[in-house]
């Protein structure tokens, strides 16, 4: 059995611990960062897309060096019934004002643990941290196989699980309502096909997010993100429906990919890796506390992820998360204060930035996302509108109010909508 | 692009299974029926399979997502990751 001591031990290198270890070992503390995968990324997927505020706030055009894949030019929001995709679609380049990004996490997460590695912290693959040690109440380290190692701090950064946390006891289980379960295929295609069929130009990608018949009408969407030479394509499911439904999310995939207005622009694609991963889109609802003695949590163990249905954010919380997590060990360390208390300025920091403001701001989505008619419903309305709008066949033509509201009053009804639709508005 | 089976798509990624050392075990006794069933319907990897009026399970293409840990809420269910360097290897992610 060995020992030893850090001033920080971080466990898991994806973008909030990384983040977390290389802001702490800039200011000269001795990290120690845990990555159970045989490199950092290994064991992470995600859709794939990094809002690069965050990022760039901490590492000024990041982008010019970090393996992302493509800058996203273009956004698309698809309704699906099975015959019929609905799309609003925005291609601007304004959007590189704050530019956003396709990423692939295995080379991503493995760049930013080099950048923590390069500004000093130490990083240990393939280790699984098994649980937190606790003496009096207060972590002190984190025990690895038969390794005990001690710190001042420990940076949770274990991802959605928040396994750690649990057993512990410092965070009750995950509640099926609270998370989603993903899956995802990368697909091989050359670089001058993805061009040409998302109408792409240069270096740039496509994000595009579906709702309805991609999940068969359960609560969840599909995605693609177009990266340089693949494309990322998959499914979001709240894990809770699967307790009562037909549906394999195995096959929905499968599915998904054979819609006529998928199939067109994978075809001819190489599935390279299937990968799936649990999200947690619980917003402020399933946040475990953020702070304890001598522990702090981090990015998706901690919660911070953020879904709209047109925006689905997490890696920019997570970087913001570990930095501010940083700055309060920093702090910490000056009081010589691992207590809660000494270390509740990474709270405060996380109530002050967007990371709990926009999480407050939307606190209602989650709720709102759980009303079925969006999934299972209003595609199928959107559907019968559009198709109408765009139909001569020859009848008498009637006014197009008339004609609308004809199509709502069969899809639920004026009522039902119009409340859905304030909720919504509420809500967002 | 033909629809993959969920083995073809195992079979593309890459793992290190940590032989004899399953980080899922499963205890029938206590695990809910209806909680085993919803993971067979959700488990992304088909680690769960319905085989007449039993479940069949086996880790060894894990993904390691938590989704059976959630839905079965830990109840019947031992739920750790691998060991470090076991499981699945992303390359891309």
């Amino acid at each position: 059995m060995s020992e030893e001591r850090f001033d920080a031990i971080v466990v898991g290198a994806g973008p909030a611990g990384s983040i977390a270890a290389y802001c702490m070992a800039k200011e000269g503390l001795e990290v120690l960062l845990i990555e159970r995968g045989t490199a950092p990324g290994a064991k992470n997927s995600s859709g794939g897309r990094l809002y690069g505020h965050s990022l760039n706030k901490i590492m000024p055009n990041f982008w010019e060096e970090a393996p992302v894949e493509c800058q996203v030019t273009r956004e698309t929001v698809t309704f699906l019934t099975d015959k019929t995709a609905v799309s609003l679609d925005v291609k601007s380049e304004k959007f590189g004002d704050e530019p956003s990004f396709t990423v692939l996490r295995s080379k991503f997460d493995a760049w930013l643990a080099e950048k923590a590695e390069e500004a000093g912290a130490m990083l240990a693959c393939g280790v699984r941290a098994d649980e937190l040690i606790v003496k009096d109440g207060k972590v002190i380290g984190v025990l690895c196989d038969e390794d005990e190692m001690f710190a001042d701090v420990v940076i949770e950064a274990d991802g959605a699980n928040a396994w750690l946390a649990q057993k512990a006891g410092i965070r009750g289980e995950l509640s099926p309502k609270h998370v989603a379960s993903c899956v995802k295929e990368v697909i091989e295609l050359p670089r001058q096909v993805i061009k040409d069929r998302f109408n792409l130009t240069g270096e740039t990608g496509a994000a595009q997010l579906f709702v309805g018949e991609c999940t068969q009408g359960l609560q969840g969407g599909g995605f693609i993100y177009t990266n340089k030479e693949s494309i990322s394509l998959g499914l979001v499911v709240t894990t809770e429906v699967f307790l009562d439904t037909e549906y394999k999310l195995a096959d929905l995939i499968e599915e998904f990919k054979m819609h006529p207005a998928v199939q067109p622009l994978i075809e001819g694609g190489k599935v390279v890796e299937y990968s799936a991963h649990l999200v947690p889109e619980g917003g402020l609802g399933m946040m475990p506390p953020l702070v304890s003695d001598g522990l702090l949590i981090v990015g998706d163990a901690a919660g911070l992820v953020l879904n709209i249905g047109y925006q689905v954010r997490g890696m920019d919380f997570a970087i913001a998360s570990g930095e501010a997590a940083a700055y309060a060990v920093v702090t910490a360390k000056k009081l010589g204060d691992y207590s809660k208390q000494g270390l509740g300025v990474y709270q405060t920091a996380l109530e002050k930035s967007f990371v709990l403001q926009d999480l407050k701001t939307y606190a209602k989505v989650p709720e709102f996302l759980e009303n079925k008619r969006i999934f299972a419903k209003y595609p199928a309305l959107v559907e019968e509108m559009m198709v109408k709008l765009f139909t001569v066949d020859g009848t008498l033509a009637k006014p197009l109010g008339k004609s609308m509201f004809g199509t709502i009053k069969r899809h639920g009804g004026v009522v039902q909508l119009a409340k859905d639709a304030w909720k919504g508005v509420r809500a967002l | 692009m033909k629809k993959l089976s969920i083995e073809e798509r195992l079979g593309i990624d890459k793992f290190a299974v940590d032989d004899g050392m399953p980080h899922i075990v499963i205890d029938k006794e206590i695990c809910a029926k209806s909680a085993l069933e919803a993971c067979v319907r959700a488990c992304p990897a088909g680690c769960y399979v319905k085989d007449g009026a039993e479940i069949r399970f086996d880790y060894a293409g894990c993904l390691e997502c938590g989704t059976c840990r959630v839905l079965c809420q830990s109840k019947g269910l031992k739920w750790e990751y691998p060991r470090g360097t076991f499981g699945v290897e992303f390359r891309y992610g």
